[in-house]
């Protein structure tokens, strides 16, 4: 197989980065289809990103893989650490976990913590950009609001809190869990609400460019779980799964036939 | 603040109070001090921290698990966070940000237990504080500091500042709390204090027992009973030698206003054990059951954490 790396966009060449890694990592598998629905999340956000300033907090854990290939893609970390992914004691676990040079800020894994963590830092450090990647599903963890609350009390502007809207949880359809009206919720917790398609990068960033609210800032991303991939999409078999010398094949194929450069 | 002079006033605010006076002090002279809590600030001495420094203090609400995980991002962004909430929730409500946040992600937060054991009284079992010790003992790098009277909580706020890590502070007993040391003494953590000397038996003491252990080897000493007390002030990490230093001796005893199981008993049960001690540690501390609600004295007494019967036990074990 040609290799059209090049040839692919930012979004193109960090889902091909997760598939590759996912792919590396063999039988022990990864989170492949929520880290392909926060693609664009990430890359809108390290566009506007200043890592001697600012503080990315992964809080839904289960995109690490699409965090680090964002981060491997934006050039913060190297190939052979993104190489490392889900190696025996790495770097780079399956779901992130700061160390002194692997760039991670915020150790995660357990949904819900966060929020509470970014509060912290917004306060203790009104210079800081705080940005928040949270899961639909997370929500359903009840400290996330005692966060919201506080943050939206304090008037902790300098947090944006990105949530990656995929619909989809462990067991199945977010809505068919716990349905819940995230706006109204996150606008009667006193946030800014901003609903967003979540696969247009550009249109995300340009909303973290433009924030400009005496509330904190919560965009809902609406984002399709396993995005890029045909037989990923909406299925929830992919939220963790070992992938296939076929099935790798298709899944490049596909990327590199939707993600193209035009 | 020259806590010797002020050693009577401290005592009569018992060891909340005297925390936040001493944090009071403190955050004069160290801008990176904040106080948090868990809409607990009056209870925890902080009255005057707040009005001297209003934009140090934050009130996160009844909200434990959130005040623990803010902490560690206010401690990631160069401050020293103390949170307070009375300890049974900063250890139990709040457990997995405490796991999460102070030992996996090692932040340097201060973490300050109000009221452990049975000081909230009539407030009931709810706000007792028994298992904090021994929930929080397992969690990698968490200091657990137990100080015995007002002096060595002061001591204690000044050593949690000091040391770059997560410090759990576990303050326990009433107001008017009795007075142990009435000169100044070295403090060190991990080290623990010879507060008695003693050839026929030790007992080892954390926080309000302390005291209590005091008053028992007293009265022995009328029955020509020798007994040794050792504050041990840090439960984590423990000091090993002033354990193994007694392993003659054929019997040793611990008291704490803790649960018997997890804390300072089985902690040095562990040390024991490891060092192939052939004698016999009876372990002293609040039985494996929840008794009705009552005072202090009551629940101590329900308990057999009372200077009676620590007389009794070793008086029946040596």
């Amino acid at each position: 197989m040609l290799d059209k790396t090049l040839e692919l966009t930012l979004e193109g060449r960090i889902r091909k980065d997760i598939l590759v890694a996912a792919k590396q990592a063999g039988k022990v598998g990864a989170h492949i289809a929520p880290s392909l629905s926060l693609v664009e999340i990430c890359s809108a956000i390290f566009e506007n990103f200043d890592e001697s300033r600012d503080v990315f907090v992964l809080s839904k854990a289960h995109g690490a893989l699409g965090y680090y290939a964002t981060m491997h893609q934006v050039g913060m970390i190297t190939d052979e650490q993104f190489n490392s992914f889900e190696i025996n004691g790495g770097e780079f676990p399956g779901q992130p976990s700061r160390s002194a040079n692997n760039h991670v800020d915020y150790s995660s894994g357990s949904l819900g913590m966060g929020l509470s963590y970014a509060a912290g830092r917004a306060w203790g450090d009104a210079g800081a950009g705080v940005y928040v990647v949270l899961g639909d599903g997370e929500l359903d963890e009840g400290s996330n609001w005692e966060a919201a609350s506080v943050i939206s009390a304090k008037k902790l502007k300098n947090i944006c809190a990105i949530v990656d809207c995929n619909g989809l949880q462990s067991d199945g359809k977010c809505e068919d869990i716990l349905q819940k009206d995230l706006k109204r919720i996150w606008e009667a917790h006193g946030w800014n609400t901003i609903v967003c398609d979540g696969h247009e990068a550009k249109e995300i960033s340009r909303i973290i460019k433009d924030i400009n609210s005496d509330k904190p800032t919560v965009i809902l991303a609406q984002t399709v779980k396993g995005k890029g991939v045909s037989f990923m999409e909406n299925n929830n078999e992919w939220h963790h799964h070992e992938l296939n010398e076929e099935q790798y094949l298709q899944a490049i194929s596909e990327i590199e036939e939707n993600y193209g450069l035009r | 603040m020259d806590y010797v002079k002020n050693n009577r006033m401290l005592s009569l605010l018992g060891q909340r109070g005297t925390f936040g006076t001493v944090l009071n002090e403190l955050a004069k002279d160290d801008e990176r001090i904040v106080a948090m809590s868990a809409d607990l600030a009056r209870v925890s001495g902080l009255e005057k921290f707040i009005k001297n420094y209003p934009d140090r203090y934050i009130n996160v609400g009844i909200a434990e698990e959130n005040a623990v995980g803010m902490a560690a991002g206010i401690a990631d962004a160069g401050k020293i966070p103390f949170v307070t909430t009375f300890s049974n929730f900063a250890a139990m409500r709040a457990n997995e940000f405490v796991r999460h946040f102070m030992a996996y992600m090692n932040c340097n937060v201060k973490l300050v237990g109000l009221s452990s054991g049975f000081a909230m009284e009539l407030f009931g079992t709810t706000h007792y504080g028994l298992e904090d010790v021994a929930v929080l003992r397992c969690m990698p790098d968490i200091t657990i500091l137990s100080p015995c009277d007002c002096m060595e909580v002061a001591k204690c706020v000044e050593t949690a500042v000091a040391i770059d890590g997560p410090v759990y502070l576990r303050l326990s007993g009433k107001m008017n709390q009795p007075i142990v040391h009435r000169a100044d003494y070295e403090f060190k953590v991990g080290q623990a204090i010879t507060e008695k000397e003693g050839s026929d038996c030790v007992v080892y003491a954390t926080g309000s027992m302390v005291s209590v252990a005091l008053k028992a080897a007293k009265e022995l000493e009328s029955e020509n009973i020798s007994v040794k007390v050792v504050n041990i002030h840090t439960i984590k990490p423990i000091d090993r030698e002033c354990i193994l230093v007694n392993r003659d001796k054929k019997c040793m005893f611990s008291l704490e206003e803790h649960s018997r199981i997890g804390g300072l008993g089985t902690a040095i049960s562990e040390v024991l054990s490891e060092e192939g001690y052939q004698g016999r540690l009876i372990r002293m501390g609040t039985l494996d059951e929840y008794k009705k609600a009552g005072t202090y004295e009551y629940m101590l007494e329900q308990h057999g954490l009372t200077v009676s019967n620590l007389v009794n036990t070793i008086k029946n074990n040596i």
